[in-house]
């Protein structure tokens, strides 16, 4: 082995996808197993009891906000926008991960997302939920939200289409749409399975009508791969418009510290860098949870950890190059909003964003971190942290201190911000700890595909013929076991 | 007090003070005032409310008093309690003081920001430097040609707009009491001013120029009444999605109470900050019986607004409206002077002039071509409609002797 000797692993020799003596019959049980468990493991009531519990919460603010008025949030003036939106942006970046695994990574053939793009595609669905909320809460009379959308009306009155805020609904809607097709349209085949094995007639039935009457013949596989693709190719765009679009609401206003033409890569490569930071933070426990170590392997997660790097990179580097440009365009406005940004009041929050953002996950250099399994979880944490105060940073600090001084005010968040934020969190591990319990969390047909029993005489450089074991491993390695 | 005396006593401001003067004791908030006499402290005088209701002062709903009663500290020995010495110090309470502007005091970090542009927000002159080039005002500040992202609008009839004479504003706040009462404007009390939501459509802005930490320093105040500026380009109607906030053919840039869905881009788009949002039912209480003559408080000519709505000045737009159908009735075409804004109507010193832009002999039409003229942040291409006219200082040389340079004169040329 490569660390026994001392000398550089051979870049070629790269670990099977699917580790341990599994069969195509082994990985369905693995898979089924957590749907068809009679009772989920203790960790699961009691994370799912936590989770409720904050859903609760934030039912609770929102009935509060909406019979009492904005007010009970910490927005003022300047301030106009504050956590809700903060909160907004954070949620749609987690929404990233998922289509950027499914979608782009697919067209890339890059094999190894099979064993997590269920995963992230459910945390994507998730995530926008909870990001679609912010939007419409946080308007100051929601009984009318739907003007923002251009229904033919008596009055002929339509929407605002030079508002960004318009773009977005448009933006967002057309990414949760897609998304949402291509995660159940996945699912199919593996709900069909879950159907063929269901016991109880409820279960019959559920997983009957959401398999759409999948056989599996082969016509069904044939359309079933082609509509994939074509999904697959509308679908990555998407994951640079959303983003984009919602950097506009920022970029295209004309206040300092916003408008940049910076933000839509920005936006985007942050939005990819917390969304896999999310997916990491959901699979880590998920796969020690439910036994699922050998489908997500160590491997997944060091890819994942090499994204996340570069990621962090290019958001460093988009944080350097709007200070150099606020220097260099010579806009006293622009300087002063940059300065204030990382000295003013809000230099702490400013602090964290950097540390966590830049300078934590750079511990990826090195091999040894990336395949330990705690300090990958608490990095994609810290990562998570960081890129909620990357858009505290953008939407409180430049609002705060614009233009006239005389309007320069502090914003202080109330505790009703604190529980929306917190009841969003509970509203997205409540979905996704269902999703968990019934539904196939890995796409198995997927990755029996990838596994070398699917290719039977063929000698391709992956998987490897001699998989090298995985450390994390549940069953010992077993040499041979395409025999 | 000044702010080298705060620092030389130990005290904060909004920190609760004990003035002792000649054996009697009060707890005082202490309030920094940049520029007030160095080494004194000036106690305005009042009972405070103690039985106000439930404004201030209802032991019935438990309403504490507000305000300090300040005789306590006089004695029958006459008016000037000043033949002996007071000692202030402080007790370390916080005192929650409700003020418009510097909410909290700004740090070295947006001082220095302020001070950079001070000069180019409010311009001031002194006699000569207006003497030599008139329109100096228009220099303060040079930007690249402005385009415009739109057409602009073409006015045919009426063309509304408004100048601020800086030279003879004198500060008082006349004008935003008048246009609170004009407009129905809530009152949203101390808690929420504390928290930023003040209600003004027009607002006094007011700083301070020099060192407020040296005491030898000459502290100037400038200020400035700052409204919807009615931008040609306004920054606030291409954001909002529903198209609650858009031009009129007569130049004003109206707001659609009923229209709007209160998203608040609009204000943050605002670069003059003047937009007020209802960030609760500032009207609920109209309903209880109780305050049923409150209603009469209220102009019937200008809507209530309810929650969740954004606000801002309207140039009085019922004053316009009812001064095109008095010109109707009288059959004769409007002119200038029939409309007249609150905020215009109550200047002591007519500093703020209102009128047709399209009229060549109005007021304002004259104010906007003074060679004073001035937009305020012109630069950002918003086009706004009304001109401020620079300052000019002529302070005699014997009471101050150098006129001070403000910053934005060195940076000219």
């Amino acid at each position: 082995m490569a660390e026994s000797t001392g000398v550089l692993e051979d870049p070629i020799r790269k670990p099977a996808l699917v580790q341990g003596d599994n069969d195509f019959t082994s990985i369905t049980n693995i898979v089924c197993k957590v749907a068809e468990t009679p009772k989920p493991p203790k960790a699961w009531y009691v994370t799912f009891g936590i989770s409720l519990g904050l859903l609760g919460g934030l039912g609770a603010s929102i009935v509060y906000l909406i019979s009492t008025g904005i007010g009970v949030w910490g927005n003022n003036q300047p301030v106009a926008w504050g956590w809700p939106i903060v909160n907004f942006v954070f949620w749609v970046g987690i929404g990233h991960a998922g289509t950027l695994i499914s979608a782009v990574l697919f067209l890339f053939r890059q094999t190894w997302r099979t064993a997590i793009n269920r995963f992230a595609e459910a945390m994507t669905i998730f995530a926008v939920i909870c990001a679609g909320m912010f939007p419409a809460i946080h308007v100051g009379r929601i009984w009318v939200i739907y003007w923002v959308f251009p229904i033919p009306n008596q009055m002929d009155m339509w929407p605002n289409f030079r508002s960004p805020l318009l773009w977005d609904v448009f933006a967002v809607g057309t990414y949760f749409t897609v998304s949402l097709l291509f995660w159940y349209m996945g699912m199919v085949p593996d709900l069909a399975t879950l159907r063929d094995r269901a016991t109880t007639r409820i279960r019959r039935m559920m997983y009957g009508i959401f398999s759409l009457g999948w056989t599996g013949s082969n016509r069904h596989w044939h359309r079933y791969e082609r509509a994939y693709l074509l999904l697959a190719a509308l679908a990555t765009p998407l994951v640079l418009s959303v983003h984009s679009v919602v950097s506009f609401d920022f970029a295209v206003s004309q206040l300092p510290g916003w408008h940049t033409t910076i933000f839509p890569p920005y936006f985007v490569a942050g939005a990819i860098f917390s969304g896999f930071a999310m997916v990491l933070s959901l699979a880590i426990p998920a796969r020690e949870l439910w036994g699922l170590k050998d489908l997500i392997t160590t491997r997944h997660i060091e890819l994942m950890c090499k994204v996340i790097m570069a990621t962090s990179m290019m958001v460093g580097y988009a944080y350097s190059t709007e200070f150099f440009v606020a220097w260099y365009s010579g806009n006293q406005y622009e300087g002063f909003a940059f300065i204030n940004r990382a000295f003013g009041p809000y230099w702490w929050a400013y602090t964290i964003m950097v540390s966590c953002n830049v300078l934590v996950p750079q511990i990826f250099w090195s091999k040894k971190m990336r395949t330990n399994m705690w300090v990958v979880f608490i990095v994609a944490a810290l990562v998570n942290v960081g890129m909620w105060f990357e858009r505290f940073v953008i939407v409180v600090s430049s609002l705060n201190r614009d233009f006239l001084p005389s309007s320069w005010n502090y914003f202080t968040p109330t505790a009703i911000d604190l529980l929306t934020l917190a009841g969003s969190f509970g509203l997205f591990l409540t979905l996704f700890l269902l999703f968990c319990r019934y539904l196939p969390q890995v796409a198995m047909s997927e990755i029996k595909g990838v596994m070398p029993q699917s290719h039977p005489g063929h000698g391709s450089s992956e998987p490897d013929p001699n998989p090298e074991p995985d450390p994390d491993s549940d069953t010992p390695p077993q040499q041979g076991a395409l025999a | 007090m000044a702010k080298s005396t705060a620092d030389s006593l130990g005290v904060e401001n909004g920190e609760l003070a004990e003035v002792s003067i000649d054996g009697r004791t009060m707890e005082l908030p202490v309030y920094v005032m940049p520029g007030h006499a160095v080494g004194s402290v000036t106690l305005p005088l009042g009972y405070g409310r103690t039985e106000a209701g439930h404004v201030a002062g209802c032991w019935e709903d438990q309403v504490d008093p507000v305000g300090f009663d300040t005789y306590q500290l006089r004695s029958a020995a006459g008016f000037s309690a000043g033949s002996v010495l007071a000692t202030v110090k402080g007790t370390g309470k916080a005192y929650p003081l409700a003020t418009t502007q510097d909410h909290h005091l700004i740090d070295a970090v947006g001082m220095e920001g302020r001070d950079n542009r001070l000069g180019e927000l409010v311009r001031e002159g002194d006699l000569s430097e207006w003497k030599e080039h008139d329109d100096f005002a228009k220099h303060r500040v040079h930007s690249p040609p402005l385009g415009a992202m739109w057409d602009k609008h073409e006015y045919d009839g009426h063309k509304w707009g408004m100048s601020i004479d800086l030279s003879t504003c004198l500060g008082c706040s006349t004008c935003t009491v008048a246009c609170q009462s004009e407009n129905n404007i809530p009152v949203v009390g101390k808690e929420e001013v504390i928290n930023g939501r003040e209600m003004h459509w027009i607002r006094l802005d007011r700083y301070f120029q020099g060192d407020i930490d040296d005491p030898e320093d000459d502290i100037q105040a400038v200020h400035q009444p700052v409204a919807c500026q009615h931008c040609e380009m306004a920054p606030c109607e291409q954001v909002c999605p529903v198209a609650a906030t858009t031009h009129s053919s007569e130049g004003l840039n109206d707001m659609v109470y009923n229209r709007c869905i209160g998203t608040r881009y609009c204000a943050n788009n605002c670069p003059y900050k003047v937009r007020r949002f209802n960030f609760f039912n500032f009207n609920k209480d109209l309903k209880e019986p109780r305050n049923e003559t409150l209603k009469l408080v209220k102009n019937p000519d200008v809507t209530i607004r309810s929650r969740g709505v954004m606000e801002k000045c309207t140039f009085c737009v019922q004053r316009i409206q009812d001064a095109r159908m008095t010109a109707k009735v009288e059959e004769r075409p409007m002119v200038d002077g029939d409309v007249t804004p609150a905020c215009a109507q109550a200047c002591p010193t007519d500093a703020i002039q209102f009128g047709d832009l399209n009229d060549e002999k109005s007021r304002v039409r004259q104010a906007h071509d003074d060679p004073r003229s001035y937009s305020l942040l012109g630069e950002l291409g918003n086009y706004p409609r009304t001109a401020f006219l620079a300052r000019i200082r002529n302070p005699n040389p014997v009471l101050e002797p150098a006129s001070k340079e403000t910053k934005a004169v060195v940076t000219h040329g």
